[in-house]
């Protein structure tokens, strides 16, 4: 259990920095599996109160403030029907109904989670992350940078011209993903996102050109031939190597199809 | 099947608890329970086998709050059993509340008893351990005569001749057969030797394992515990104790869940320990881990099947080998393995002209294992069913088809099942009703439904017991009230079964009263009479007939005190429910100036006690069929229907049988798709919580249909038979043989998961 | 440290450890429906309400919930009633223990979307787990209760 002396809820971003500098500062997100910690936390700060928990909506993105829920983001018209249905995919086979109205996507990404759908879908898109000293970073140099004492206040997502599809594999529906893919072409540049490999989710840019002039079965084949060659993977109990390297180039294959229109897949 | 038409059995009736559980009501053991009882938790061993060389506490005890912390040093030494299981036990005395020897990951080592929570975790963290690591014995095709002893102990003892042998690793051993049956699989045109692995699934009731312990006014030792068995419970204390069953009282409350987990006595012996020692209340509840690691989990088992037959599909011999995993301690090992062959075998009566069946139960250091609804029959009927389909499949014979011709059918004597009569058997009725509500003509042909997914399906059949013969007993005393109501009180558990309501719908039938009239209490060794406890799918067949019996005996008992008041003799009258009649005159007595006249110079009471207990273990049958959709590509079946038609003889209320019936399915499909055990080379559990521990949610398991046909069983009350476990069986070689028809690959090991699917359709595809 | 909530309509100030979990902090004001099931957020046995929302409370700090409405079946006894005798009716209830928060949960639900589908009950619900009922008979009771309540007319029952 964990072990809290202090519990502030800051009443400003300043002050939340300030206690965060201390190393036995905690700054809270959506608290999940707080029973699973021993950790001995100093002060526990919750940024509850900073205005951080809504979804914006602009004609040039979007900004998710760190404190919104995977609920909002899964139940987001804006950024569905931007992203296809592409976010509520993402997040919606993640626990629960309970779960998600509590689990912050500022949570998610600071988390930097191997098993995280939430950065493998954030991934697909043009997405930075707002920090309150180290200001906008894209997302993609962010999640392999040290975690540190700065805080995580928003996530930006530029609207471009783009297509989103994401599917993941689970071997039970509320579990954790075995392996995540979220695909995209955003300004005509197709990427692919595998995640939960189990390592953090990794963009597989399409820097041969493979897919120039649009997607094809056979192009479809070769792109996830080539994804499954470029991903590193790695066995936990939810699954081995070797499974994950197939489910790569499986997933890939049926999300580009999915992208290109050739097929539909649940 | 024609039977009478009941007022109160037979009916959907409302469980008795039903909405105290669903608005919330606090009535389960840490609702009811003292807050402020020392808070015990259980220092557990890291390592699979070791002995503990040094044990230093008083760091520990120096914490602010900490009220005892005890060692092996600390308990009595003589060994016992937490099986709860009727005495003699068939299960070793292998344990000791805390042994210096320390045989799982897992196994308790330090009681520590606190004020709070928290000092008792702080103190936990204090206590200094030095261990002698041990080889362990991890796995258990090699524990039989391995050269390390799970318990070298000299006092290990068994009350029971089964066969075990602590010096070989050996918690029982047996083979019984009926016939030649190498001489008869011979003979046979086409003989499947198979080998089957199944795995120690965790019941992961939603209440986990939990005690409170506390002196009454008496200074008698009061347990209040969720368990499904508080006669074994007191019995198991006293010795594990040292101290006369009259100084302990047993009692349950609301129980969340057993399914067998909590027929071990799992945590009862620390907290009585405590109390016992301090003078204090004290509770101990297990967290899920705890229950994970340290609960009484399913066997493993290794199961050999060899199944002869001719091509006309005919099924002549069987011959099965259990291997079973008791893993530390025998809880249960002796017992379980036997259902593995003989509530598998019996199945296939038809034509079966030999069988053979044996077993080696064997001790490894793994948690130990324990009752798990099913109780190896669950096992046992997976690995038989599926060779049944492979041959089904190999002489291209439908596996329905092949079924009927070889089915054990009502009239049939049973020689593998201890010759015991199939009085009551519609299992000929089961397939052919479940084959028509399935659809299986258009359902059982594969059907490739593009993008690499396929349909198809699978079919199972499965059977169990309703008692454990010549052994388990079952009580009911019945007192009439002085309003006209009667008290019911039990032994048996209800665990959420609903055990209550159906004894209470039985003796409404019989006393003409409403189901409401009947107050049921249950169950508590101070007031209840003696029960085996709720496990054995007994309690319906068992503790039914004892309230069967005794309202027949009551209702004489009523007469004859309503004779007293009609001026005549206990002949001339006759019982009607509300009232007695004298048949000469017309003239009647209420059944409250009876109860009044009881209470007034009167010197019979107005209660029996009755006792119950049967020769025979009549099964119920099941048909199971599932229909699966496969993607080959990642593996993932999804289950589209599962429907089930049982034989549990005349379901007394049909809306639980129904309930019973899909969750025992839900359970079996996790064990076949989601549910795994695992562990790290040092044989620690690895994924130990419901994080890891995958129990199907309502997204997983498809749509469930079930449906009854009757049959009437002569020895049961009202013609009923068991429901409780036979329910489980059907999902593992119904799914299997699904995957099968689907993919063309035997999955022979459980569970089933997307990633073998996958991986051995590649391997296929790269070696065709 | 001191805060003040609402419990169950009822404005409550308390003195509690920094670390404590709403769960506990529930149970400890005799809010006994409020179960825990595992220590990994993943069973939904201590569903609650917070402002309406249900949420998992063995994961929230009770400091959190400072300034908040929290509802448990306590407090929701009348709405509840209303849908759970057709789970009775269908012997759904079983052992009884993920009850409260299956019915919290379903309250959510229905707030949320009083005519559900049979897909969008099965999402919704997804987060609580039944070991005993094989889920099936808690689908048929609320499809049974809306079905009644359709009967009756109006979407908010009688």
């Amino acid at each position: 259990m964990m072990n809290i002396q202090n519990y502030i809820q800051a009443e400003s971003l300043e002050e939340a920095y300030l206690l965060n500098q201390k190393k036995s500062t905690r700054i809270l997100g959506g608290m999940m599996w707080l029973k699973m910690s021993g950790n001995t936390v100093g002060t526990a700060v919750d940024l509850c109160r900073l205005g951080l928990n809504a979804i914006e909506e602009t004609a040039e993105g979007f900004s998710i403030g760190a404190m919104a829920t995977l609920r909002q983001m899964e139940l987001h018209p804006g950024l569905n029907n931007y992203t296809n249905g592409a976010a509520a995919r993402a997040v919606q086979d993640i626990v629960g109904v309970q779960f998600r109205n509590m689990a912050t996507v500022g949570g998610s990404v600071w988390g930097r989670f191997g098993f995280s759908d939430v950065l493998t879908f954030l991934l697909s898109m043009e997405t930075s992350v707002e920090l309150y000293h180290g200001g906008v970073v894209p997302l993609e140099r962010f999640v392999s940078m040290k975690r540190d004492n700065d805080l995580l206040l928003r996530i930006l997502i530029q609207k471009k011209d783009g297509v989103f599809v994401y599917q993941s594999m689970r071997n039970q529906r509320t579990d954790f993903p075995v392996l995540t893919c979220a695909f995209s072409r955003v300004d005509g540049q197709y990427r692919a996102v595998i995640g939960a490999r189990p390592a953090r989710a990794m963009v597989i840019p399409d820097r041969e050109g493979i897919l120039d002039g649009g997607i094809t079965l056979e192009k479809a084949g070769i792109f996830a031939a080539y994804a499954a060659q470029h991903v590193p993977t790695g066995t936990n109990l939810r699954g081995s190597a070797a499974y994950r390297t197939h489910l790569t180039e499986v997933l890939t294959r049926r999300s580009l199809l999915e992208l290109g229109g050739i097929e539909k897949w649940k | 099947m024609e039977h009478k038409e009941y007022k109160s059995v037979n009916k959907p009736v409302r469980k008795k608890d039903a909405m105290q559980l669903l608005l919330g009501k606090p009535v389960y053991l840490d609702d009811i329970t003292p807050k402020d009882a020392l808070v015990v938790k259980i220092l557990r061993s890291p390592h699979a086998n070791a002995v503990i060389q040094e044990i230093r506490t008083d760091a520990a005890m120096k914490v602010p709050g900490v009220a005892a912390v005890y060692t092996w040093e600390d308990v009595p030494k003589n060994r016992f059993t937490i099986a709860g299981q009727t005495y003699p036990e068939p299960s070793p005395y292998d344990r000791l509340i805390l042994d210096r020897h320390v045989r799982f990951a897992g196994d308790a080592v330090a009681i520590i008893a606190a004020e709070t929570e928290k000092a008792a975790l702080k103190a936990m963290k204090l206590i200094k351990v030095k261990y002698e690591i041990l080889q362990p014995v991890l796995d258990f095709r090699t524990a039989k005569d391995h050269p390390v002893l799970v318990h070298p102990e000299e006092d290990w003892f068994p009350p029971c001749p089964v066969g075990g042998d602590s010096r070989r690793n050996l918690v029982a051993s047996d083979v019984n057969s009926d016939g030649d049956v190498d001489e008869v699989l011979s003979q046979c045109d086409i003989v499947l030797d198979r080998t089957y692995h199944t795995k120690a699934f965790s019941q992961a009731m939603m209440e986990t394992f939990r005690t409170y312990t506390e002196l009454d006014r008496y200074g008698r030792l009061h347990v209040i515990s969720s368990t499904q068995i508080v006669f074994h419970c007191r019995r198991i204390l006293s010795r594990a104790l040292g101290i006369p069953m009259s100084r302990i009282r047993v009692e349950k409350p609301r129980i969340g869940g057993g399914f067998g987990a909590k027929q071990t006595a799992v945590c009862e012996v620390y907290p009585a320990f405590v109390t016992m020692k301090t003078g204090r209340p004290a509770k101990l509840i297990y967290s899920r881990e705890e229950s994970q690691i340290a609960g009484s989990p399913r066997h493993e088992m290794e199961i050999r099947v060899r199944l002869g037959a001719d091509k006309d599909g005919r099924i002549r011999g069987i011959d099965l080998y259990t291997l079973s995993n008791s893993g530390a301690y025998g809880e249960h090992g002796p017992t379980t393995v036997g259902l593995s062959g003989h509530k598998s075998i019996p199945l296939y009566t038809g034509n079966l002209e030999a069988y053979r069946f044996g077993y080696d139960v064997v001790y490894t250091n793994l948690q130990a294992a324990g009752a798990y609804r099913g109780y190896g029959a669950t096992q046992g009927i997976y690995a038989l069913e599926t060779t049944v389909n492979e041959l089904a499949e190999q002489l291209s014979i439908d596996p329905t088809a092949l079924r009927d011709i070889n089915m054990v059918k009502e009239g049939m004597q049973m020689p593998a099942y201890y010759n015991e009569p199939a009085n009551a058997c519609a299992l000929d009725r089961c397939m052919e009703h479940c084959r028509k509500m399935f659809g299986w003509e258009e359902k059982y042909p594969v059907r490739d439904m593009g993008n690499g997914k396929v349909r198809a399906a699978g079919v199972a059949m499965a059977m169990q017991g309703s008692c454990i013969s010549n052994v388990d007993v079952g009580s009911a005393t019945l007192k009439l009230n002085e309003d006209g109501t009667y008290n019911l009180i039990i032994g048996a558990a209800d665990m959420g079964t609903g055990c209550d309501t159906i004894l209470a719908q039985m003796a409404a039938e019989c006393m003409d009263c409403q189901v409401e009239d009947v107050a049921v209490f249950g169950a508590d060794t101070d007031s209840s009479p003696y029960d085996s406890g709720s496990y054995a799918s007994s309690t319906t067949y068992i503790t039914g007939k004892a309230v069967e019996r005794a309202c027949s005996q009551l209702k004489e008992k009523i007469r004859s005190t309503a004779a007293e008041l009609l001026g005549c003799s206990p002949q001339e009258t006759v019982f009607e429910g509300k009232q007695v009649r004298r048949l000469d005159t017309g003239k009647t007595v209420s059944l409250e100036e009876i109860g009044y006249k009881s209470q007034v110079n009167s010197t019979q009471a107005l209660e029996v006690t009755v006792s119950h207990s049967s020769p025979i273990s009549p099964p119920p049958f099941m048909v199971g069929m599932a229909e699966i959709e496969l993607d080959k590509e990642t593996g993932l079946v999804t289950i589209l229907d599962y429907m089930a038609v049982v034989d549990c003889g005349i379901p007394v209320n049909p809306a639980l049988a129904r309930i019973q019936t899909e969750g025992g399915i839900v359970q079996g499909i996790g064990h076949t798709l989601t549910e795994d055990v695992r562990y790290d080379r040092k044989g620690r559990p690895m994924g130990s919580s419901f994080m890891q521990y995958k129990l199907p949610t309502r997204l997983d398991i498809g749509t469930l249909k079930v449906e009854f046909e009757h049959s009437y069983e002569p020895t049961g009350p009202f013609g009923a038979k068991s429901i409780g476990e036979i329910v489980i069986n059907t999902p593992a070689p119904a799914l299997t043989h699904a995957i099968y028809r689907a993919t063309g690959v035997w999955h022979r090991e459980l569970p089933i998961t997307p990633e073998k699917i996958a991986l051995s359709l590649k391997t296929e595809a790269k070696h065709p | 440290m001191e805060i003040k909530l609402t419990l169950n309509g009822r404005p409550l100030t308390d003195q509690i450890d920094p670390g404590l979990l709403l769960i506990d902090f529930l149970r400890d004001h005799g809010c006994f429906s409020v179960k825990r099931g595992c220590e990994t957020s993943n069973c939904g046995l201590c569903t609650v309400l917070m402002d309406g929302t249900p949420i998992l409370s063995c994961s929230l700090l009770a400091a959190r919930a400072a300034g908040h409405q929290i509802q448990t079946l306590e407090g929701l006894q009348e709405e509840a009633a209303d849908f759970a005798g057709f789970i009775a009716d269908q012997g759904a209830d079983q052992c009884g223990f993920c009850n409260p928060g299956f019915v919290m949960n379903t309250i959510a639900l229905l707030r949320e979307n009083p005519d559900p589908t049979d897909e969008e009950i099965l999402a919704y619900l997804s987060g609580n787990l039944c070991r005993c009922s094989g889920y099936e008979g808690q689908l048929r009771g609320i499809r049974s209760y809306l079905l009644s309540r359709g009967k009756k007319g109006g979407s908010h029952g009688a």
